[in-house]
């Protein structure tokens, strides 16, 4: 089964329930933990492994040959994304602007835009135990998290295909690299907080996962802070909250610290077992 | 002697617009012939990544020698206007159309 959790607003716990369901599920059986933050990885701060894997990623962008070039325009006026501009005599490439779509490459009459790999970021791979993690991360002035998060995906499919549990740190937010992190999610979970920017987030959140016809719940994280409308809304939408995790300091302190929660916080270990109990659900309901 | 600045508007008193990319208009002054025209520049809104580039190329396009905006070109747009001969004057955010053509006249925009 493979699990995304996904937040609209950033800062709602994605990284705390993600590293900690792992971690946890892990005692028992093999799970895959992927971090798809591309922009910001944080889930290796709470994973202590050995790294056994490292690679740098690469996409393909077009390179300009002035030798046989004509200066037709038609790789201009291809391209969708803005990532070519054409000058009085020369081609200019934007390859942080480029989709990989080789469009202006296949559709050049005199084959002046031969497609070369650009290196985006890295994928690195730990092992702890039953646990094995993957993070990617792009490099410093790379726009696009999509081909990266395609690629660590496609990784962990090639790689790991025996593993039942798979669990995928998503971005925040409800564009491209959201839909790539979920769109194989058999489960995405959405975690939020109950203030007024987590439900208006949330919001958008559910109809990108209602577009793209996913399964999804409800978790609500610092429960009792804000006010109920979060509650409210999923209620009125049929949308079920499988878990509430309270709001506490002994929490705030242990995250600050890069420690994982539920080995040293009842309540929190308490609320991850309703979720585990959820997830088995599933997986009976899958097999049968 | 073309000049152009990034407006919000269509007049010599509308406000310049301090986005290069992303200007709702290019204000177009032919100094020779006393000419001004506007090119619309507002459907960039529809374009989520590549606005800098894009617009250069359009700006580049009508081959001016002077361009005059608020903060000045990001870094792909820049890369783009770098290849023409176009001189680049920022820091008329606060300013119309008019009043940062006379300060340009007075020497009083920075050079980017």
């Amino acid at each position: 089964m493979k699990i995304a959790i996904a937040s609209g607003k950033g800062g709602t716990g994605k990284t705390t329930l993600s590293t900690n369901l792992a971690v946890y599920l892990a005692e028992k059986e093999s799970v895959v933990l992927t971090d798809l933050d591309v922009e910001e990885p944080n889930s290796g701060l709470f994973i202590n492994g050995e790294l056994t894997h490292h690679e740098n990623k690469y996409k393909m962008v077009p390179q300009w040959k002035s030798d046989s070039c004509t200066l037709c325009g038609n790789c201009r006026e291809v391209c969708n994304f803005h990532a070519i501009v054409q000058l009085v005599d020369q081609i200019m490439v934007f390859p942080q602007l480029c989709h990989s779509c080789y469009a202006c490459s296949e559709l050049c009459p005199t084959d002046s835009l031969p497609m070369v790999p650009e290196k985006m970021g890295e994928l690195r791979e730990f092992q702890a135990d039953k646990l094995t993690f993957i993070e990617s991360k792009l490099d410093v002035g790379q726009e696009q998290a999509v081909p990266l998060i395609a690629q660590t995906l496609r990784y962990v499919d090639e790689n790991y295909s025996e593993v039942m549990l798979k669990i995928y740190d998503s971005p925040p937010g409800t564009s491209c690299p959201v839909i790539e992190a979920t769109k194989d999610a058999d489960l995405v979970i959405l975690i939020t907080e109950p203030t007024p920017f987590g439900l208006h987030d949330l919001k958008l959140a559910v109809e990108t996962m209602q577009e793209l016809k996913k399964r999804f719940v409800v978790i609500i994280n610092r429960y009792g802070i804000g006010n109920d409308d979060v509650v409210d809304y999923c209620d009125g939408e049929n949308i079920p909250i499988i878990v509430k995790i309270p709001n506490s300091k002994a929490i705030a302190e242990r995250y600050s610290r890069g420690e994982l929660l539920y080995l040293v916080v009842p309540e929190f270990r308490a609320e991850l077992d309703k979720l585990i109990g959820f997830i088995d659900t599933l997986n009976r309901e899958t097999e049968q | 002697m073309k000049i152009v600045f990034t407006s919000k508007g269509t007049e010599w008193v509308s406000a310049i617009d301090p986005r290069f990319g992303r200007t709702d208009y290019f204000f177009v002054y032919n100094k020779d012939s006393d000419e001004i025209s506007t090119v619309d520049n507002r459907a960039i809104v529809e374009t989520a990544h590549g606005a800098g580039p894009q617009t250069a190329q359009k700006l580049f396009e009508l081959k001016p020698d002077v361009l005059i905006t608020g903060n000045g070109p990001g870094g792909n747009a820049a890369r783009v206007l770098a290849q023409g001969n176009i001189k680049i004057y920022v820091g008329a955010s606060e300013m119309t159309v008019k009043e940062a053509y006379e300060a340009y006249q007075k020497g009083e925009l920075k050079e980017f």
